[in-house]
Order: C-alpha cells, then sequence, then structure tokens
C-alpha cells in the first residue's frame, strides 16, 4: 500500500494517521504557526483544525499481528518499522542494506503484501498483519519457497535473500502459476550484489512447479545435474 | 603425494549450502544483526570537504544530548581531510536516531582548501595537491621487452585507441562494520570480514591489546568483494566507543558511508598501440596508462590491489613491448582490492584493441584470440565456446545487423593464479560419532561451509549434513584471509590433512581396519569417553593455481536510444577439481552479473565544483538488477588431474570485455569507455554530439598530452 491509500483509509492503522484532507485544511494556519512557534505548537492547531490526534514525540503504545501473534510495544513515532522488527523484537531476518527504499533487503509482508520495512514507520503497521522471515518456517519445516532457494543455491551471502524469499512468497500467493516474466517483475525491487538472480528466478519457478523455458534455466538444470 | 578420491560420492557434485537454511530462514546472525544486552548505536561523522584542514572538534555539544554515551575524535589535535567522507568522530548514543542527534550537534572549525576530484585535471602541474609536498603524479614505472620501436616499425598494421575504465564500488549488500565488545578487559568483535585473523591483529595493534584478548567472530557475511580485509576505521572506531562508554557498541556503515569511504575499484586510462603481421601475429605493443586509486595513491606496481596498477598486455603474447603506468591523486575515497585487482581493467583496454586489430585484418576475432593466446587449454575453450555459443553463425561484419535495434557478439579471455596454502584445520571426533571441523577461515557466500562438508563428507564416507562445519572465529587454528580465489585451495587440502589423519587415528584408537562410512559410529564408539581431537594443515599436491577462461556475449542496441541489453553469456571456464558444483555455478552467475554492472551501469561520478560524490546510494549509483539476467550457458570443463582451483574472480574478467566488443560489434563504433552508457553509445553513433567540453575522450586526452605511447 501506498502512504497514499493509507492516508486515505484503506489500511486498519487509523487511529494515529492524520488524513490528507484534515492535514490541508490544517495547513493554512498551521504553517504559518510552525515557522512563528515551532512544529509542537503546529501539531496543536492540526489537531484543533482536524480534529484528529498527533503523537509523540515520546514513545507511544502500538498494536500489530506479528507472524500470527498480536504484540504490544511502545515506540518512538519517527522509528521505522525495520528498526522495531530487528531491534525491539530480535527479528533480524530482514536487513538493512540501503535505508532508502532501494535495495528490497528488508522487505516485509503488510497484510500479504511486500513492503519495504526501511520506508514504513513502525506506527503504521499499527492493526495490521506484519509478516517477516522468521514467520515462514515457524514450525521449523521450510516453507516452499525457502526450500527452493536452498535447493537451487539462490543466494550466496544470503544477506538479501529473506526479501527475496519474502517477495517471491507474496507473489506465489497471487499468481501460484507465474512466468518468468512475473518472477522478474516481481523481484524487480531487489538488488543482490553476490549475482544470485539466476538462480532466484530458477528457485521462484522451481517453487511454483513451473517449467522453465528459458534457455538459461534449462541449461542450469542440465549441468546441475550432470 | 596425497590425492584425491578417484570416484567421488559428493566432491564434483551438486550439493545444496549446509547454511542454506539458516540463511533463507532469517536464523543467519550476520555482523549487522548480533545485538548484546545493552548494545549502543555508534555513527561515524565525515568531512564534508573534500580538502580541508580541520582546526578544532568540539565533542561537547554532542555529549549534552540524552542518551549519547561516547564521543571521540578519530585522531587528535589538527589535522588534513582528503576527501569527501573522511572519517572526523564517532558517537555513540542509546538509539539510532539520538546518534544521528549526537553528529549534528559537534561543532568543527575547518579552513576549506582546494580540491579536485578529475583525474585529468589532478595531473596537470598546476592542480590543487592532494599532499602538499608530492605532486599528484607520480613518477611512474616503465617496463620494456625486447625492441617495441622497431618492431613497430616493422608490422604490417599499426592499431592505436585510447580506453578508459571508471570507478568501481564493490557494494557489498551488507555495509561494513559490526559489534565490539569488551569483557573484563578482553574484546569481542562481530566483525564483517574477509579475514578474520588480520582484523584480530588489526584491532589489537589499534588498541594496544594483547592479540590474546581479542576475539574476532564472523560466521556470516554479507559479502565483500575485496574491500573488507581489515578492521577498518569503523571496527576501531567501535572498539574505541565500545571501551569510552562501558557498553557494547554497534557500529555499522550506512549506504551513504560505504560508497564513500571503504573502498573500490581504480580508474584507468589506456593508450595503447599494437602492431601485428599480415596474419594477424601480434609483434609490438606499448602503453602509456594513468589510474587513479583516490587520494591514496600508493606507489607505481603491476597488483593493482590499492593502487590503479594492472598487468599488460595482459594474458597474450607479444614479444616487443613497452608499458608506462602512472599513479594520479583525487581528492576521493580510497582504492581497496576489488575482485581479480586490476584485471577487468586490463582487459578491457587489450580486448578492445584485439578486436579493433581483428576487424582492421578482416580476421575473426575468435581466431585472432586463438593465434596470439600462449595457453593452450584457453585455446581450447575459445573452440568450445564457440561452438556452445554458435560463434560462426552469430559473427557478422561490424555494424551489418538489420533494423534499429541491432545485434552483435564479441569475446574476452581471462587468466587467475594465486595458489592456495596457510591454513591450519582441526577435527574433533565424539564417541556418539558426530564430527566437527573447525578452521579459522571465512564463508563470504563462496560457500566455505559447504565446500568442507563436502571435502570431509567424501573422505570420512558420511554425508555432507552429518559434518558440523565451525569457521569465522580467530579462536580457531588459523587461515588466511578469504582473497584471491584461494579459499578453497587453502581450505580444502587442510580438510584433507586432518580428515586422513583422524581416520588414521580412529583405526589405532579402534582396533578396526576400516572406520569410515558403515563402520564409522562402531569405530567412534570404541573412543570411550574423550573425542579424538587431531589438528591439520594446508599440504601440497591438491590444489593449484593457473585457472583460464573465456567468455562470449551477445547484445543487443537500440539505436534509437543507446540502450544496451545483454542477450546471452557463455562462460567456458577451467575450474580444476570442481569441489561443489552448484555453489561454483553460483559463483560464476555472481561473476557476470557484476560484469554487467560494469560494461553498462557502474559509476563513482564526482562533482568538480562541490568535490563530493554524486551518487553515494542505490538509486544513482546502479547495479544491475534481476531485469538484466541474460541467458547464461556455464561450462566448467571438468579436468581433476588440475586439482582444486578457486574461480570466484577469474569468472568476472572477461565479462565487461566481451559485452564490450559486442557493442562494438553490432553498431560498428566503438565506446571506449565504461560503463557503456546511452550517451555514450548515440555519440558513437554521431547521433549526439560527442564533441562537447566534458567529453570523456577529449578529457582524456589531456592527461597524455602530445606524447607518443
Amino acid at each position: 500500500m501506498t502512504p497514499a491509500e493509507r492516508s486515505r483509509g484503506g489500511g486498519g492503522a487509523g487511529a494515529h494517521a492524520v488524513s490528507r484532507r484534515a492535514f490541508l485544511r490544517g495547513l493554512g494556519t498551521a504553517a504559518v504557526t510552525a515557522a512563528a512557534t515551532g512544529t509542537a505548537a503546529a501539531a496543536a492547531e492540526l489537531e484543533k483544525a482536524g480534529g484528529e490526534a498527533t503523537v509523540g514525540p515520546g514513545e507511544v503504545p502500538l498494536e500489530f499481528t506479528l507472524n500470527g501473534r498480536v504484540v504490544r510495544t511502545s515506540v518512538e513515532p519517527r522509528e521505522t518499522l525495520l528498526d522495531v522488527l530487528r531491534m525491539r523484537f530480535g527479528l533480524t531476518g530482514a536487513k538493512e542494506g540501503c535505508d532508502r527504499g532501494t535495495c528490497g533487503a528488508c522487505t516485509v509482508l503488510l497484510d500479504g503484501r511486500p513492503i519495504y520495512a526501511c520506508m514504513r514507520l513502525a506506527l503504521e503497521a499499527a492493526g495490521s498483519a506484519i509478516e517477516t522471515i522468521e514467520g515462514q518456517s515457524l514450525a521449523g519445516e521450510l516453507s516452499p519457497v525457502q526450500a527452493a532457494f536452498v535447493q537451487h543455491d539462490a543466494l550466496q551471502c544470503g544477506f538479501c535473500t529473506p526479501g527475496f524469499v519474502m517477495t517471491t512468497t507474496a507473489l506465489l500467493r497471487v499468481h501460484p502459476k507465474p512466468t518468468e516474466a512475473e518472477v522478474r517483475h516481481a523481484c524487480s525491487g531487489h538488488l543482490c550484489r553476490c549475482g544470485s538472480q539466476p538462480h532466484i528466478v530458477r528457485a521462484a519457478l522451481a517453487a511454483a512447479g513451473v517449467a522453465t523455458t528459458s534457455p538459461s534455466t534449462a541449461d542450469s538444470l542440465r549441468h546441475d545435474h550432470a | 603425494m596425497p590425492e584425491w578420491p578417484k570416484d567421488p560420492k559428493y566432491i564434483g557434485k551438486s550439493t545444496p549450502r549446509v547454511d542454506g537454511a539458516k540463511k533463507v530462514s532469517g536464523a543467519a546472525k550476520y555482523a549487522h544483526d548480533v545485538q548484546p544486552g545493552g548494545c549502543l548505536y555508534g555513527a561515524v561523522l565525515r568531512s564534508r570537504w573534500a580538502a580541508a584542514k580541520i582546526t578544532a572538534i568540539d565533542l561537547a555539544p554532542a555529549l549534552k544530548l540524552r542518551g549519547v554515551k561516547a564521543a571521540i575524535l578519530v585522531r587528535d589535535g589538527a589535522r588534513q581531510v582528503r576527501y569527501y567522507g573522511d572519517e572526523l568522530a564517532a558517537v555513540a548514543a542509546t538509539s539510532r536516531r539520538v546518534a544521528l542527534d549526537a553528529l549534528r550537534a559537534i561543532q568543527i572549525v575547518a579552513e576549506p582548501q582546494p580540491h579536485v576530484v578529475k583525474e585529468h585535471l589532478a595531473a596537470k602541474p598546476d592542480a590543487p595537491r592532494v599532499f602538499a609536498e608530492t605532486p599528484n603524479t607520480g613518477a611512474g614505472r616503465e617496463r620494456t621487452q625486447g625492441d617495441p620501436d622497431k618492431a613497430f616499425a616493422e608490422s604490417d598494421v599499426v592499431v592505436e585507441g585510447l580506453y578508459a575504465t571508471q570507478v568501481e564500488i564493490h557494494q557489498p549488500m551488507e555495509t561494513h562494520g559490526g559489534v565490539a565488545s569488551f569483557e573484563d578487559g578482553e574484546l569481542t568483535a562481530w566483525h564483517s570480514t574477509q579475514g578474520i585473523s588480520g582484523v584480530r591483529d588489526g584491532l589489537a595493534g589499534a588498541l594496544d591489546l594483547p592479540q590474546n584478548k581479542v576475539r574476532v567472530l564472523g560466521e556470516f557475511m554479507g559479502g565483500g568483494f575485496g574491500a573488507k580485509f581489515s578492521a577498518g576505521v569503523e571496527g576501531v572506531l567501535a572498539a574505541r566507543l565500545s571501551q569510552a562508554a562501558g557498553a557494547p557498541v554497534r557500529l555499522v556503515l550506512t549506504r551513504f558511508d560505504e560508497s564513500l569511504a571503504v573502498g573500490n575499484r581504480p580508474s584507468t586510462f589506456q593508450k595503447i598501440r599494437l602492431g601485428a603481421r599480415a596474419d594477424g601475429t601480434l609483434t609490438a605493443f606499448s602503453m602509456e596508462s594513468y589510474g587513479c586509486a583516490g587520494y591514496a595513491a600508493g606507489g607505481p606496481s603491476a597488483g593493482g590491489s590499492t593502487n590503479s596498477g594492472f598487468p599488460a598486455p595482459y594474458i597474450y603474447r607479444v614479444p616487443h613491448f613497452r608499458t608506462r603506468h602512472t599513479e594520479v591523486s583525487i581528492h576521493a575515497g580510497p582504492a581497496a582490492a576489488f575482485r581479480a585487482p586490476g584485471c577487468p581493467p586490463a582487459s578491457f583496454g587489450i580486448e578492445s584493441i584485439l578486436d579493433e586489430l581483428a576487424v582492421k585484418l578482416g580476421i575473426d576475432p575468435v581466431e585472432l584470440r586463438i593465434k596470439n593466446d600462449p595457453m593452450e587449454l584457453r585455446q581450447r575453450q575459445y573452440r568450445l565456446a564457440a561452438e556452445r555459443f554458435g560463434w560462426a553463425a552469430k559473427y557478422r561484419r561490424p555494424g551489418s545487423s538489420p533494423g534499429p535495434v541491432k545485434v552483435g557478439v564479441g569475446c574476452a579471455g581471462s587468466a587467475w593464479r594465486v595458489p592456495g596454502g596457510g591454513t591450519q584445520a582441526e577435527i574433533e571426533v565424539s564417541p556418539d560419532g558426530s564430527v566437527e571441523i573447525r578452521c579459522g577461515t571465512q564463508d563470504l557466500g563462496t560457500g566455505t561451509h559447504t565446500v568442507i562438508a563436502v571435502v570431509a563428507a567424501e573422505l570420512l564416507g558420511l554425508t555432507p549434513a552429518e559434518i558440523q562445519v565451525r569457521i569465522a572465529d580467530s579462536r580457531f587454528p588459523p587461515s588466511g584471509a578469504s582473497g584471491g580465489s584461494m579459499t578453497v585451495t587453502s581450505v580444502t587440502p587442510a580438510v584433507y590433512d586432518v580428515c586422513t589423519k583422524a581416520i588414521e587415528e580412529l583405526k589405532k584408537a579402534s582396533g578396526l581396519a576400516d572406520v569410515r562410512g558403515p563402520q564409522w559410529k562402531a569405530a567412534c564408539r570404541r573412543l570411550g569417553v574423550a573425542p579424538l581431537v587431531v589438528q591439520g594443515r594446508w599440504i601440497d599436491g591438491l590444489s593449484a593455481a593457473g585457472t583460464g577462461g573465456v567468455q562470449m556475449a551477445e547484445v543487443e542496441v537500440d539505436t534509437e536510444t543507446g540502450f544496451v541489453r545483454v542477450r546471452r553469456v557463455t562462460c567456458v571456464q577451467d575450474a580444476g577439481l570442481v569441489v561443489n558444483r552448484l555453489t561454483a555455478r553460483s559463483q560464476a552467475n555472481g561473476g557476470i552479473m557484476m560484469g554487467i554492472g560494469y560494461a553498462l551501469y557502474e559509476n563513482r561520478v564526482m562533482d568538480s565544483t562541490s568535490g563530493v560524490m554524486l551518487n553515494p546510494n542505490f538509486e544513482t549509483y546502479k547495479l544491475p538488477g534481476i531485469a538484466d539476467v541474460p541467458e547464461i550457458d556455464i561450462e566448467f570443463m571438468d579436468l581433476p588431474e588440475r586439482r582444486v582451483m578457486g574461480i570466484g574472480e577469474p569468472v568476472t574478467i572477461p565479462t565487461a570485455s566481451a559485452i564490450a566488443n559486442a557493442v562494438a560489434n553490432a553498431i560498428g563504433a566503438r565506446v571506449t569507455s565504461l560503463p557503456i552508457t546511452p550517451d555514450k553509445v548515440l555519440a558513437a553513433l554521431g547521433k549526439v554530439p560527442g564533441a562537447a567540453k566534458d567529453h570523456p575522450h577529449d578529457a582524456w586526452m589531456s592527461l597524455f598530452g602530445a606524447r607518443p605511447a
């Protein structure tokens, strides 16, 4: 979900979000006030104008579903979802590769859709269901996507791998039999410096049980099992 | 002489990574992921000037902030900064946000100075100096063989060209850094590194600690490519901050930091002349070259790891040659060893001019290489690759492909010869039959864990899953750093040694004549209560150096947009005795993907006016992605008699050269500098003005002046 969709009330968060309309309504007076008296006063103005609550700068409570369990914590409004997952919940599978939404190593699923956790405030996850890589093999058994990644060596250093696995997982839920082009398109927001992309394509198709048609993936199979 | 088993069950086959499940489930803990209790966040303050004298740094305002536990200077007293990104100070705080607040609070008094960030400008006599006491260009180093002047005069044909390669940045997905923690005066560092022993010694030296009080760990690390051999400024700062704060400190670089300060592949500028007989036999080569390793240009060297030297005329046999290489310093971040240091730039220059010669003589580029390549194996590889690739049907006169999207093919060769050695290892066999192998090596993603498990399983008659591999702990028997494609050649003979010794010991202890495979558990039970621990080391005769490889590329070039797409790459690589085919394939894929980035996208862009790097992030420093994956056809020549060899570096050497030659073949004009971006393609086609002030070719010509090469 894009931030714009979220502010139109598309998600389950609501409680802490300042809607776009309320923000604009309040802007006329609040922006001027902000320049004169600082952001705290501006927030108060906004609150009056829009009738919605502002939060922070101190910690505020947050509740969401994490890998199937409801969790409660408190966070600074400026903390990212990635930091909260990694540092408060110790779920370090999602990695920080760029901190600006360009590498995909931090990808988790928000209500089933892959998102860059470094580009979300933790508060935006309020009321949502977050899935991380750690939730993919809770029973100790690898998911089909994870197993295919291992089997086809769709990883080298492994730092980008959790992100690719999460996006592939989300893709296969929506498109159980994707084409190679659909795999490439779905994974185009992820970087892998080790250059494991050829095997990633292969693993994703194998996890879906799709026969590969591309000569490169066919060659790979021929050689690996020689 | 020791020998590898003749009819192997695992060696040479495909074994999925033994640590794969940990990596796909988030269980693998990287240095970035380690969180000891009470861990603080570290951050580094960097110079925002390309050149300046720093007269004072006031840390007090940072220390006053709530949550800031330590703030330290990188160096005391007045100092010089020589590039945008040079480390000045560091802080440790209770949260990342507070640490960033603290960096902003630090006050600096600086006297900015003139800077120079472009090589051709830095080479001018009146350029601002990077080091006040020395000119920006070194004396240069000349090598001569035979009588090149006479050989050129007698050549039937002479071709000339000017070729340039860019600064490429390693950009491992896991940035540099880690966690440092002191307990009872002993330092433990979880460090993202290619060399735990070197980091241990580096930290001990920098903090004046005995080496036996420092432990370095790094079981999982997110890529290095040559940039992660040392403790680094950030590693030392983490340890110093931890000392100052009395708490563990996590200091990992941002992508911005990573792009500026921890290494890159030097740029090169190569003015080449090549003479040949009418039949294509090379007779004479001369090259005047410059290279730039950032501010820290070292002395002249052919090694090219932390300086800009490179081998020439690379892999080809030319009886008469003269080369002259000069280092240039600029106000920019320093170079570091980078996957096959010196070789991709060397390959780009020589392979480009070879194709120019082939066109001039009307000889097939593959035939020209076979004629002049002294390595018989690589000659065979060219024939094999040509067949797999369909070269004969695909090679056409340059620019003769019909339509606006033109197709072309190119080829290039590689060599690599760094022998392994120096590794010690240890095996512990428990009475229940379980096996643990300990070795102070590293797994950069190359599959070291798995290679060790495969070799041990083969020798002991067990399965790879039964071997517990413990690596990347400086308390284990030492191995070398993982560089030079020598991890597999260093580690596997040591594993062979401990396993064969363990078998002999177990035979003695158990009284059984055969302890392998089905007998293993029964034999181990006879050990009683004490496990069998056996040490061993690298032995000669099991691994070797001296691989060769060739690659062929097919590209399509849109002559309306200038955009290049790589359609297919064929890689024929001598890998000696392949230990694990699956992970070896991954390395070859990775080398090719990295070569695509070097050929088409990657480039550090410096701004002359401000002296800053303009693209220290992934949205403007372009890496190849999954949409760029071509058809990749990999053939490892199975030559077990050549013993175990490393391939991580050679597989990336020829890719960019083959692509560049394919682009020239497609459009009938050559882009002479990497990366081959659409603007350069359109300029080569004469579709956009190519003689602008900043056109790279004109800029570089000023480096060489009027002097003949």
